[in-house]
């Protein structure tokens, strides 16, 4: 089977830029995404652009066809929307249009504009990727959420804030080499702990950051890398997508998540690997508890095992399992529709031996990328692994 | 908020349960939901009735939210609960007790109530 090949990445600094525009900030990622690839712009085919909140921050729908002007490309362009799963949804039917032989080049990315309307409008935002009707009017917040399956989690399995304080620690560190973080800044266990209660038993450095960024990927067919001479030694050989009820409240489980599970069964079996072949990851830690479950979700760990991974070092740059070398959503930042290719990016870098933490994973050939909507009612898996040609 | 279109099924849920006659949707399978609904979202049966809701439930899980939507900016702190009162499940807030004395499996009944910020419905537990 062709396999995609990711040909170059770009990405804007995450973080607090409020004056930016979405259009501004795509236009930087995807310029340096093409810069990066080294093809001609107009091989170009088609735009899949991932982004949430665009209505609300910027008063903008139909974003796709703006966004694509913005890099100056006249091409076809469709957004994704999947809540904070929209640019991993975006990757997916871009490497489903590579390998059906429908293009041979084409750009994926995502931008989020959001600290620009501030925290409480922002938390607002973020919550409509929850059931309005039923779980919104009731007045859940989207830490909220998360700290529902947190104490589902400890009361099923056990687990303490100081093993969620753990997994912040180690994503902060994990930044802390990178320059397109949001947080480059240590932080302790104590420091965790004592940090405000956002909803209980979640506090402020448990949760994500509110994050402006825009982050692009110019993928192309296995061909076309051929034919002209790419430097590409990256491949997206896995693919996989679950979906769940909606509202936490229609789900078997509060303290799993099975779309997790089915979209990394889907990507094993597609990559034709197992899970014990992945050698470093990147999940999608919105919450330090997201990450617990995301690892086990994706069958690295046994139900309830994952909590600990961090406190126990297997996690962390040092440890046999790196996870969010990036520093993660945690501390690199999340601008929603941007997070899904900003993963894809981390891990090229990582392969490839030209990101901040690339030591370590030297010799590793196999990634894996967790992106996830809402409270994981969407869920997207890609196997990233290095090819020799 | 009187001019605005209700909501099919979801202001007939909040009026039946402020009357005290609360239901769910249940398909021919036994699977419980909650309305409006064509099809069942666990089974895709389209043979769905209105069945009483049990009485009172239990607390699943819960979470005291102190950084509120704007919404409910004068709520906060308050408790999310989703109860579990068997065939279906509801997400509301546990009102009528010490936030710090809710915990998971706790008896509550269920009723309307409103918002403090901005006077709207919201389903809500109380302790029985």
């Amino acid at each position: 089977m062709s396999d995609p090949r990711v040909a170059g990445v770009g990405l804007t600094h995450f973080g607090k830029h409020p004056e930016r525009t979405g259009r501004a900030m795509f236009a930087e990622a995807g310029l340096a995404a093409l810069d990066d690839a080294g093809i001609d712009p107009d091989d170009v085919e088609a735009l899949f652009y991932g982004n949430f909140m665009g209505e609300l921050a910027e008063h903008q729908g139909h974003q796709a066809p703006l966004m694509a002007e913005a890099v100056g490309l006249d091409v076809p362009a469709t957004r994704y929307e999947s809540a904070c799963a929209s640019s991993g949804a975006a990757i997916r039917d871009a490497v489903f249009r590579l390998r059906n032989g429908e293009a041979d080049v084409v750009l994926v990315g995502g931008s989020e504009r959001m600290t620009n309307i501030g925290t409480a409008a922002a938390t607002d935002a973020l919550s409509i990727a929850a059931d309005d009707l039923y779980e919104v009017r009731a007045g859940m917040t989207f830490p909220g959420a998360y700290a529902l399956m947190a104490r589902a989690y400890f009361e099923a399995y056990g687990g303490s804030k100081e093993d969620l304080a753990e997994i912040a620690v180690k994503n902060h560190e994990h930044a802390l080499p990178n320059e397109y973080a949001q947080m480059q800044q240590a932080i302790t266990v104590e420091d965790a702990l004592d940090a405000p209660i956002i909803a209980d038993p979640l506090g402020l450095y448990d949760s994500c950051p509110i994050t402006d960024g825009a982050t692009a990927a110019v993928l192309v067919s296995e061909d076309y890398a051929a034919d002209h001479d790419l430097d590409t030694s990256v491949a997206i050989t896995g693919t996989g997508q679950g979906g769940d009820k909606m509202a936490l409240h229609d789900r078997q489980y509060f303290a799993r998540t099975p779309a997790t599970k089915d979209a990394a069964d889907e990507a094993y079996d597609d990559a034709g690997i197992g899970p014990d072949a992945v050698d470093f990851l990147e999940v999608h830690d919105c919450f330090t508890i997201a990450e617990v479950l995301a690892l086990e979700g994706l069958g690295l760990y046994e139900p309830g095992e994952a909590i600990g991974a961090a406190g126990r070092g297997e996690t962390t740059h040092e440890g046999a399992l790196p996870v969010n070398l990036s520093g993660g959503l945690k501390a690199k930042g999340h601008p929603v529709g941007a997070t899904g290719v900003a993963q894809l990016i981390s891990l090229t870098k990582l392969l490839e031996g030209r990101h901040p933490r690339a030591e370590a994973v030297e010799g590793a050939s196999t990634a894996l990328a967790h992106n996830a909507g809402g409270t994981v009612a969407s869920a997207t898996v890609h196997v990233l692994q290095e090819v020799v040609e | 908020m009187s001019d605005e279109p209700r909501d099919d099924g979801f202001d007939d849920l909040l009026d039946a349960i402020a009357d005290g006659e609360g239901f769910y949707v249940e398909c021919a399978n036994g699977h419980g939901s909650l309305p409006p609904r064509l099809s069942c979202p666990q089974c895709g049966s389209q043979e769905l009735s209105e069945e009483p809701l049990p009485d009172s439930g239990e607390v699943a899980t819960y979470t005291i939210v102190t950084v509120p939507t704007p919404q409910f900016d004068e709520d906060a702190p308050y408790v999310t609960a989703v109860v579990d009162f068997g065939p279906v499940s509801i997400t509301g807030q546990v009102q009528g007790v010490d936030p710090e004395d809710v915990e998971t499996g706790q008896v509550v009944g269920i009723d309307v109530g409103e918002s403090v910020t901005r006077d709207e419905r919201l389903i809500v537990f109380e302790p029985r």
